[in-house]
This record gives structure tokens, C-alpha cells and sequence, in this order.
């Protein structure tokens, strides 16, 4: 009963993070996806509720007919077994079922894959992720050629960065440098790990990416967020004894934040313009508050 | 019964047991191995769950200042490589010595001859070769983890799934990974021999009339696994070694600067490690279809198409591999075929599921503790063979893979499935082989308590995974935290399911209750149940007349 109000209070949680600064990570006692930060991870979203439509009502399925035989055709009730083995009819309708089943899962299945990997928009910025041991590299593929490191932040270091709201910032996911990009815009990413390093994989769960970062290879994937603020992943393959604490870190921000901390970036350093963006958007959440406050 | 086979010449002990070329006794000392095996794979796993309890890392960090006495910030580095050292072992170990030496070499080496109507298997004195090179095979791979592996580190801790470059020597520089690599091909030889053997058995002695679609499904199950490890093991064989010599001899097979590459090492791992995981299933498929039928006093329903269904799991099981690899960069028509080729196996998986509920339909249903574990399998492999269908979808494994989601659909599929069916087979034959009859009453408690402990331990990863918990973790974000502590709780319980299944051994040891030829009744016909309990050292000196 605890865990059952848990749930509610955790799904409560949900509703009202979107409604507060936007940050797209785990909720306690989720049991759903993580809120979509995509239009491609809704759609991923969708397509798993579609499947759950046909898996749900087929494992009951499976209960009934199983608590069924239990209780027509347990010794008791059905004393007499009979001798029936085959059933060409019912053979051949448990074989073409599934069959269209899973014609109807493949259809969407297959327009959610060529949707992923064929996108038909050119993308705006290309930045490259590169795997290390345990850390992420980001280079800006454009003009700007900003480069830095992603670390994750230990309890100890967080308060250096200005990021001491663990709400904002949780354990395990904090990092000192998000990788900053533009809403709205379809952005390419590189993935890649250190020649001689071991396979990492550059994921964003509420993007619906996830992509291995492999020695010697560029892969390719993409996202276009559809709202500012801060979204959390974590490696997800196997690097060796700190994969667990090498979390990936992303700011989405308007296009002319975006470019006002490129332009911070180059005329000083990367720390001085990550505070300046960071109190821009504190800023303008203040605003924002204060205008609805007068609205009232 | 004993005076009738005193002439019957058992070696004495040594020569019985070490020496041994007698199927039945080398079935018993392969369930001995697993269960051996199968308890200390389950310690394992409960540590990595009283460790993933709650946030942080608690157990490790103490666990590595004990084995290998390293303090302070070194210890906490020890403990996260330890851990991925349990993830490892529990893995290798669950797979290759608990699993595969229960349903293979354990049950299918008691029944297959029995059940096909031969005194013994083709090659006793391989089948001796074969249970004796597990033993060291397991030594390796325990050693393994108590000598240096990744810089300050111990043991190997790359997963199940070895891939370089992890494994390789810059990762990992230690002798960790090359007693795994040898453990590893050891354990595959023990394999490779016993598939010649059952695929020998199986095609040259069965017994007069015993025809190929006569043969029980349990031999049909086992002929069908035995050819997918002599299919698949040698690739395995092939990979590991490329890698040993990459480790050792400076070859780059697997090295991307000396024109190697990683991925290669990925697709001949799952061209072994597809089908691998169906050898540790189909097995089971034969014994829940003896037992359901035994227990529903019927025979099997659409015995052909159970059959066929096997043979149809296990080809198409060969295509299938890089649904595992839908994240490395696969080419858009590449993950279309994938997605295709997996999306067929859920077909026959199905028609197995219905031929058993139609097997019972119609039954006398006994519910006696082997059918018990059955119905629990058929239920439990139900909600694995679905979530399985999703995983099949590149689109949507995007968001899952290497998640707790695919953690919660492979324990579903072998943790219940292929486990359930061990627990089965042992509780429907456990009389047959020894003789006595177990307390039911402690049999059943075992199967409520694990029922109860394994859906409390693995449904809450469903959630995790969507949630976007990844896998291998030793530590996790505090959002985590609560299905993770019910995770454990369910854990905790299955242990305590292991010491009542312990327990249950030992009493029916210490009571003697004598079974009985067949204890099961007139649902019971496969020709084992006509031999006496325990069968006469070697049976069928007179071959069965098969109908």
C-alpha cells in the first residue's frame, strides 16, 4: 500500500517538475519513461505504449486460459482426461495470429527506425562527444571551436560551480560542464571514444539517444530538443570501474543565450561564461515568475 | 530392487565416481557441479543486490579491504572493480557451470538414453572428459578472480560479454582475462564433446521402432541444443582466441591502430551468444512439455509442431545475433533485417506457449510440485517472451538497451524460465534417480518462496530500465533508490528459497521414503518410468519393443 501512494506521490513529482524548471531526469518510483525532451522520444514513447496494447492484453490472455485450465480441468473437476491431441484449426490460428500481431507492431517499428536514422533535416550545429576514461570530451564542430571536458561533480566540488540544488543538480548526474546547445534545432552528434580507450555510449534518455562511443570509429546520431533546461544521462556501456560515475550532462538554451555564451566562451573563459549563462537563465526565470505574479 | 541387481558389478568408489564411463552416474555428478555452481552463483548475485540496496557503495568498498586488503581510496576503487567482477562471474558462472551442466549434462545425460531406449551414451569414456574438464574449467575462472586485473584492480570485470577492448591488454593488463579466456575454452571443449556424444546417441541408438517423430520431446530438445554448441561454440572458440593472441602475441584482430576492430569481436560473440542463450532454454522446453503432459494425465498437443517449433527456435536463433548490437552503428536496412529476423522467433515460441495450455485443456491437472514450477514457467516465460517482442524493436531498443529493462527480460526468460525448468525436472525426476520421495510440502514451499522472491526481485527492473537506470552499475542516482530496495528485498527472499531447496535434499535423503517405479501415475509414459527407482546400473540389457 506504501509503495502504491509512493507511485502517485512519484508521478505528482513528475507533473509538477515540468511545471518548475525543466530538467529531465529520473523521478523516485517511476514507472513510465522519463518525460519526452524530443519529438523523436515521444514517439518512442508512443510506439512502447502501442506495444504494451497488444503485450498487455496477450500475457492476460495467457493468465486466463492458464487459471482456467486450473480450475475446468484440475482432477477434481475433470476426473476423465480426454485424449485430444491435434487441432489443425487451432494450430493454424495460433500460428497466423501472432503473425498479424507483429505485422501490426512491425508497420510503426519500422517508421520509428527509418525516423531515427534517416532524418530529413539538415543539422544546425555538429558537436563531437568523446568517450575517455571516465570522462566525456566536447568539441564544437563549428567556427566557434570550443572545446571541454565533461566531469562528473562529487558532493565535495559541486558548490565551486554554483550547482548546490540537488534537485537541479542530483548526485551521480551533476557534471561541471554541460555540453550548451540551441532549442529547437536539429543537432548532430558525433560519438567517438579515445583511440585507446575502451567503448563508451554517449545516451540521453529523455532525447531518445543512445550511442555506442567506439575506438576508432565515428558514429552518428542526432536530437532536437523541444525545451530548454538541463537533461541527464549516464554511459551506458561497460568502460571499466568508474562507468557508473561518467554522467552526461546537456543545457538546452534559446538561440540567443546560445550565442551569447559561445561569444563568453571566446572572449574569456569556459567557467565565467557557464555562471554568466547560468544566471541569464535564473534571471529570466525571475522574470518569467514575476510577470505571472502580476498577471494574478 | 537391490538384491535383483547385486550382480550388477558398480566399481568401488574412486573408480565409480572419477573413473566413471556410466551415463548416470556422470549425470549425477553434473547436477552435483550445478548446484554446487548454482549456489555460488546465487551469492554472488545477492551481494551485488545488498550492495545496489540503497544509493551509494556500501558492501564493496569493506568486501575489497577484506579479500584483497586495500585501504582508503584504493579500497573504494577495488570495490566498484569488485563488484563488476561479481557482474562477471555471476554471469559465466549462472550460463556456463550452473545451466548448461544441469539441463545437458545433468538431466539430459540421466534421460536421453533412458528415454530413446540405450544402455549408455555413444562414448562413455567422452562423457567422462566431459564432466572432468568443467571442474577445472570453473577453478580457472574462480582463480581468475583473485589476480590482478584492470591497473589496482582484481579479477576480470567486463561483463559476460568480454568485448575488447576492455578485455584487452591496456585495460585490462592483469593475468585476470586470460584465466577467464582459458576457462572459457575449456568449459566450450567440455561442451563441443558432449553435443558429439548426444548428437551420436541420438542418431545411432535409439531403440527398435523408436523413430525420429516417436522420440520423446525432452530428446528432441536436447538433439536440437546439441547441434547449436556445435555450431556455435566453435565461433566463440575462434574469438577468444583471436583476443588471447591479441592480449599476448601483439596481434590487432580487435585493435583499431594496428587496423583491427572492436566490433568485429561483437558480432562473433553474439553469432555464439544468440544462440547460446537458446541452448540454455530448449532444454527446459522439453522437460515443461514431459511435465505438463505427465501431470495432465494427456499426451503432448501437436506433438509435430512442438517439434518442429524447437528446430524452427534453433535455426532461426543462427540469424538473429546484432539485435544485441542495435546501438554500435548498424546501417538503417542492417537494423531493419535484424528487427525482422527477431520479430519471427516470437511465432514458434508462441505455438510452444498454446500447445501447452492445450495440453492441460481437457486434462486431469495434478498439481504436484513438478507442475507447479511448470505452470509458473509457462507464466513467467509468458512476460520474458514479451517484453522480448519490444526488445526486438531497434526503434524502441534505442531507449532500453543496456538498460535494467533488458536485465529484467533476460532474468524473466532464464532466471524463470530456464531455472524453473531446472527446479522442474529436478522435482519430476529427483524420485526416478534416487529413489525416495521428497517431503512435497518443503518442495512447494521452495517453489511459493521463490515465485513470490523472483517476481518481487526482477518485475521492479522492468521500471528501472524505463526509467533509464543502465545496467553494470554499482552505484546509481538517489531517483533509483526505491525499486532498487524492493529489487532486494525479493533477492533476500529467493536466497532463503535456496536453503529451503537445500533443505528439502537433505530430508529426502535422511527419510528414505521409498518412490516407487512411478510415482506420477498413467500420465507418466516415457519409457524411464518403466525401469526401476533408482534404474539398474545399466539399464536396457534386453532393448524396449517400441509401439
Amino acid at each position: 500500500m506504501k509503495s502504491i501512494m509512493s507511485i502517485f506521490a512519484g508521478l505528482i513529482t513528475l507533473l509538477a517538475s515540468s511545471v518548475a524548471t525543466f530538467a529531465a531526469q529520473p523521478t523516485p518510483w517511476g514507472i513510465w519513461h522519463q518525460e519526452a525532451g524530443s519529438d523523436m522520444m515521444a514517439q518512442i514513447i508512443w510506439f512502447d505504449a502501442y506495444t504494451f496494447w497488444f503485450i498487455t492484453p496477450i500475457t492476460i490472455f495467457v493468465t486466463i486460459l492458464l487459471a482456467w485450465v486450473m480450475i475446468r480441468y484440475n482432477k477434481k473437476a475433470n476426473p476423465v482426461p480426454t485424449k485430444t491431441t491435434h487441432n489443425t484449426t487451432i494450430e493454424v490460428v495460433w500460428t497466423v495470429v501472432p503473425i498479424i500481431v507483429l505485422i501490426a507492431i512491425a508497420i510503426p517499428s519500422f517508421q520509428l527506425l527509418e525516423d531515427q536514422l534517416a532524418p530529413e533535416e539538415e543539422p544546425t550545429l555538429t558537436v563531437k562527444a568523446i568517450g575517455q576514461t571516465w570522462y566525456w570530451d566536447y568539441e564544437y564542430q563549428d567556427e566557434s571551436e570550443i572545446s571541454f571536458s565533461a566531469n562528473m561533480l562529487t558532493d565535495e566540488d559541486r558548490g565551486e560551480y554554483g550547482k548546490e540544488d540537488k534537485a537541479q543538480y542530483p548526485r551521480l548526474l551533476v557534471v561541471d560542464n554541460e555540453l550548451v546547445v540551441p532549442v529547437g534545432e536539429m543537432i548532430r552528434v558525433l560519438v567517438t571514444a579515445d583511440p585507446n580507450g575502451v567503448i563508451h555510449n554517449w545516451a540521453m534518455p529523455a532525447f531518445g539517444v543512445k550511442m555506442d562511443a567506439i575506438p576508432g570509429r565515428l558514429n552518428e546520431t542526432w536530437f532536437k530538443a523541444n525545451k530548454e533546461g538541463l537533461y541527464y544521462g549516464q554511459c551506458s556501456e561497460l568502460c571499466g570501474i568508474n562507468h557508473a560515475f561518467m554522467p552526461i550532462g546537456v543545457r538546452v538554451v534559446s538561440r540567443e543565450q546560445f550565442e551569447a555564451w559561445q561569444q563568453n566562451v571566446a572572449e574569456g573563459d569556459l567557467d565565467t561564461a557557464n555562471q554568466q549563462l547560468m544566471a541569464a537563465i535564473e534571471a529570466e526565470k525571475n522574470i518569467k515568475l514575476a510577470q505571472s505574479q502580476n498577471e494574478q | 530392487m537391490a538384491t535383483a541387481y547385486a550382480d550388477e558389478h558398480k566399481p568401488p568408489f574412486f573408480q565409480r565416481w572419477f573413473y566413471s564411463t556410466n551415463h548416470k552416474d556422470i549425470g549425477t555428478l553434473y547436477l552435483a557441479f550445478a548446484i554446487f555452481a548454482g549456489v555460488f552463483g546465487g551469492f554472488l548475485s545477492v551481494m551485488m543486490r545488498w550492495e545496489l540496496a540503497e544509493p551509494g557503495i556500501q558492501i564493496f568498498q569493506g568486501f575489497a579491504q577484506m579479500v584483497y586488503g586495500l585501504d582508503g581510496d584504493a579500497a573504494i576503487d577495488g570495490g566498484k572493480q569488485m563488484y563488476n567482477a561479481f557482474t562477471t562471474a555471476h554471469a559465466l558462472i549462472m550460463i556456463f557451470f550452473m545451466v548448461m551442466p544441469a539441463l545437458i549434462g545433468g538431466f539430459a545425460n540421466w534421460m536421453v538414453p533412458i528415454m530413446i531406449g540405450a544402455p549408455d551414451m555413444a562414448f562413455p569414456r567422452m562423457n567422462n572428459i566431459s564432466f572432468w574438464l568443467l571442474p577445472p574449467a570453473l577453478i580457472l575462472l574462480l582463480i581468475s578472480m583473485f589476480v590482478p586485473g584492470p591497473a589496482g584492480g582484481y579479477g576480470f570485470g567486463g561483463g559476460w560479454t568480454i568485448y575488447p577492448p576492455l578485455s584487452g591488454i591496456d585495460a585490462n593488463p592483469g593475468p585476470a582475462m586470460d584465466l577467464a579466456i582459458l576457462a572459457l575454452h575449456i568449459a566450450g571443449a567440455s561442451s563441443i564433446l558432449g553435443a558429439i556424444n548426444f548428437i551420436t546417441t541420438i542418431f545411432n541408438m535409439r531403440a527398435p521402432g523408436m523413430t525420429l517423430f516417436k522420440m520423446p520431446l525432452f530428446a528432441w530438445s536436447v538433439l536440437i541444443t546439441a547441434f547449436l554448441l556445435l555450431l556455435s561454440l566453435p565461433v566463440l572458440a575462434g574469438a577468444i582466441t583471436m583476443l588471447l593472441t591479441d592480449r599476448n602475441f601483439g596481434t590487432t584482430f580487435f585493435v583499431p591502430e594496428g587496423g583491427g576492430d572492436p566490433i568485429l569481436f561483437q558480432h562473433l560473440f553474439w553469432f555464439f551468444g544468440h544462440p547460446e542463450v537458446y541452448i540454455l532454454i530448449l532444454p527446459g522446453f522439453g522437460i515443461i512439455s514431459h511435465i505438463v503432459a505427465t501431470f495432465s494425465r494427456k499426451p503432448v498437443f501437436g506433438y509435430m509442431g512442438m517439434a518442429l517449433a524447437m528446430v524452427a527456435i534453433g535455426a532461426v536463433g543462427f540469424i538473429v545475433w546484432a539485435h544485441h548490437m542495435y546501438t554500435v552503428g548498424l546501417s538503417l536496412d542492417t537494423q531493419r533485417y535484424f528487427v525482422f529476423a527477431t520479430m519471427v522467433i516470437a511465432v514458434p515460441t508462441g505455438v510452444k506457449i498454446f500447445s501447452w495450455i492445450a495440453t492441460m485443456w481437457g486434462g486431469s491437472v495434478e498439481f504436484r510440485t513438478p507442475m507447479l514450477w511448470a505452470i509458473g514457467f509457462i507464466f513467467l516465460f509468458t512476460i520474458g517472451g514479451v517484453t522480448g517482442v519490444q526488445l526486438a524493436n531497434a526503434g524502441l531498443d534505442r531507449a532500453f538497451h543496456d538498460t535494467y529493462y533488458v536485465v529484467a527480460h533476460f532474468h524473466y526468460v532464464l532466471s524463470m524460465g530456464a531455472v524453473f525448468a531446472i527446479f522442474a525436472a529436478w522435482y519430476y525426476w529427483f524420485p526416478k534417480m534416487t529413489g525416495y520421495m521428497y517431503n512435497s510440502f518443503l518442495a512447494k514451499t521452495h517453489f511459493w518462496m521463490t515465485f513470490v522472491g523472483v517476481n518481487i526481485l526482477f518485475f521492479p527492473q522492468h521500471f528501472l530500465g524505463l526509467q533509464g537506470m543502465p545496467r553494470r552499475y554499482v552505484d546509481y542516482p538517489d531517483a533509483f533508490a526505491g525499486w532498487n530496495y524492493v529489487s532486494s528485498i525479493g533477492s533476500y527472499l529467493s536466497a532463503l528459497a535456496v536453503l529451503v531447496f537445500l533443505y528439502t535434499i537433505y530430508e529426502a535423503f535422511a527419510k528414505k521414503r521409498i518412490a516407487g517405479d512411478n510415482p506420477w501415475g498413467e500420465g507418466a509414459t516415457t519409457l524411464e518410468w518403466q525401469l526401476s527407482s533408482p534404474p539398474p546400473f545399466h539399464q536396457w540389457e534386453t532393448l524396449p519393443k517400441i509401439k
